[in-house]
């Protein structure tokens, strides 16, 4: 019955989905994070970069993004990023860079909601006891913004394991262009559909699950 | 908000404050003279590159019908979802248990599935099964893939809206003795779809967002896709890439605001019970179906009144 599984990586392509995703998530929190730093930074000019970057990227569908990257970036730009001639590890990092660019705006945006519900207080202490500003955001505002955001970081985290597919519409081999050739070639539409679908669930669902319990864990207790 | 982070600055802050400007300032136009350079040795600043942006051909025979079918798909998605979402919240309300459990299945299962891969499922699926002609079998693949996800996505919308109004509603209308169809028909429905109006609003941005994955992958002539046309006709890669852009950025901006003008309005009058979904709220909270305020969750007026009620998964 799953004979035409013969001859297609399931297994490689979920994998490269995976990896996409992991490497987006670890360079989009770091670049987030820098930018919720920035938007309330007090550099007016770092406050302005973050604002408009936020919100010229997050209108830009991703798509476009991904497409820019390889089309613009990397045709026009000359950004090989370290892989000139072996295109696939080229567009597999230019896919996670736009992923990064991308995700980064909605970790920011999080971030920042996470900075607003640290009480007055905590701030007001800090800045009392004479830390610099740098201080009282990376020793005691973040690290409660953080323990606060998990539930929704994780939901972002959740879109952009669906978002990596994006990665589709330049050829990274990720688990939608193996579907669309598989179903393009094989006959059983439904069932090719139903293991990718379930594929994704499989990522997904554990992640919030896992995320969810270890957001109420966390959370501090106020 | 930000400034209780800092204090206000003294003579030595202000200098530093300069000082990190300036570099910053430097940073920047290091990167947008980069640019600039390479886009002037590629050509892509000629004046014949941009021409066709100014004179209109590149609008009236690329960028408009592009936008056009853009925004077609995605109101042919938000109309035929709308309405299944409405009866998909619904039903996940319902008390009976075999009603419940498929809906909470069928919202759950769309939602953890990537659209694309809706989209090229339904592109197959017309393909194979029915007599939709290729040339706007696109068109249908993307709606359908956009209508699957967005109605679950919806269905979540509707659930939070109707859970933020004030339980008194509820209770009172039962007190008068109206059936569970008539509660929900005339009493709680009217009132969450003015507190959803928003949440409504800012979804239409994350499908009108999604289009352009039809346009990437299966061939449907939208925006981005006709930026492919053009700039095969033009050779105006980067400006093409920054027109189409800056389309999308003014597209959701105004509905953006649209949504926040619309909440704030909601939120000011006195007709309604003040409940609002927020805009924000719809994209954070919580995680896989566990949702902010289940089902018969206490909320008083202040709780709605106050904002923050939703509990809807949003995709960035």
């Amino acid at each position: 019955m799953f004979d035409f599984l013969e001859g297609y990586d399931v297994l490689g392509a979920f994998w490269t989905t995976v990896q996409l995703t992991l490497l987006s998530a670890v360079g989009s929190l770091i670049w987030g994070t820098v930018l919720a730093g920035m938007r309330v930074s007090p550099v007016p000019l770092m406050r302005g970069f973050g604002t408009a970057y936020v919100n010229i990227v997050r209108n830009i569908p991703l798509t476009v993004i991904i497409v820019f990257t390889s089309l613009g970036l990397s045709n026009i730009f000359g950004v090989a990023l370290g892989a000139a001639d072996d295109f696939e590890a080229k567009f597999f990092r230019l896919a996670v860079l736009g992923l990064i660019a991308y995700t980064s705006t909605f970790v920011c945006e999080a971030l920042r909601s996470g900075i607003n519900t640290v009480p007055v207080g905590q701030a007001e202490a800090a800045r009392a006891l004479g830390l610099s500003f740098s201080q009282v955001l990376t020793l005691i505002v973040l690290p409660q913004a953080f323990r606060t955001v998990i539930g929704p970081l994780a939901n972002v985290l959740i879109a952009l394991t669906k978002n990596t597919t994006v990665a589709a519409a330049i050829g990274v081999a990720e688990a939608a262009l193996l579907m669309k050739e598989m179903i393009e070639n094989e006959a059983q539409l439904l069932l090719i559909s139903t293991i990718f679908a379930l594929g994704f669930v499989v990522l997904t669902l554990p992640t919030g699950l896992l995320l969810g319990w270890l957001g109420k864990r966390l959370a501090v207790k106020r | 908000m930000s400034s209780v982070l800092y204090d206000t600055p003294g003579p030595r802050a202000k200098r530093r404050n300069l000082i990190l400007s300036v570099v910053f300032a430097v940073l920047l136009a290091l990167l947008l003279w980069w640019v600039w350079q390479t886009m002037s040795d590629k050509g892509q600043l000629d004046g014949d590159k941009w021409r066709p942006f100014v004179e209109g051909p590149a609008w009236t025979t690329y960028l408009l019908p592009g936008l056009g079918n853009t925004l077609k798909a995605a109101a042919l998605a938000m109309v035929i979802a709308l309405p299944l979402g409405a009866a998909l919240g619904i039903a996940r309300m319902s008390d009976h248990r075999w009603v419940r459990v498929p809906a909470a299945v069928i919202v759950e299962f769309f939602r953890a599935i990537p659209v694309l891969m809706l989209m090229i499922f339904a592109n197959q699926f017309y393909s194979d099964y029915s007599g939709v002609d290729s040339e706007s079998r696109p068109l249908y693949a993307v709606v359908t893939g956009l209508v699957l996800y967005n109605a679950s996505v919806l269905a979540e919308i509707v659930r939070a809206g109707i859970l933020s109004l004030p339980k008194g509603q509820n209770e009172a209308a039962q007190a008068i003795g109206l059936r569970k169809t008539q509660v929900m028909t005339s009493i709680l429905l009217p009132q969450a779809v003015t507190a959803m109006l928003p949440a409504i609003v800012s979804q239409l941005v994350v499908i009108v967002k999604d289009t352009a994955l039809g346009g990437a992958v299966l061939n449907f002539t939208e925006l981005l896709n006709a930026r492919k046309t053009l700039a095969a006709n033009f050779a105006n890669v980067v400006p093409s890439f920054i027109v189409v852009a800056v389309v999308f950025i003014v597209l959701n901006f105004l509905l953006t605001s649209f949504a926040s003008w619309l909440e704030g309005r909601l939120r000011r009058s006195k007709k309604s019970t003040g409940a609002v979904l927020h805009v924000d709220d719809v994209e954070d909270t919580n995680v896989a179906g566990e949702l902010v305020g289940a089902h018969g969750t206490d909320r008083g007026p202040e709780a709605g009144g106050g904002g923050g009620t939703g509990g809807v998964r949003k995709t960035p």
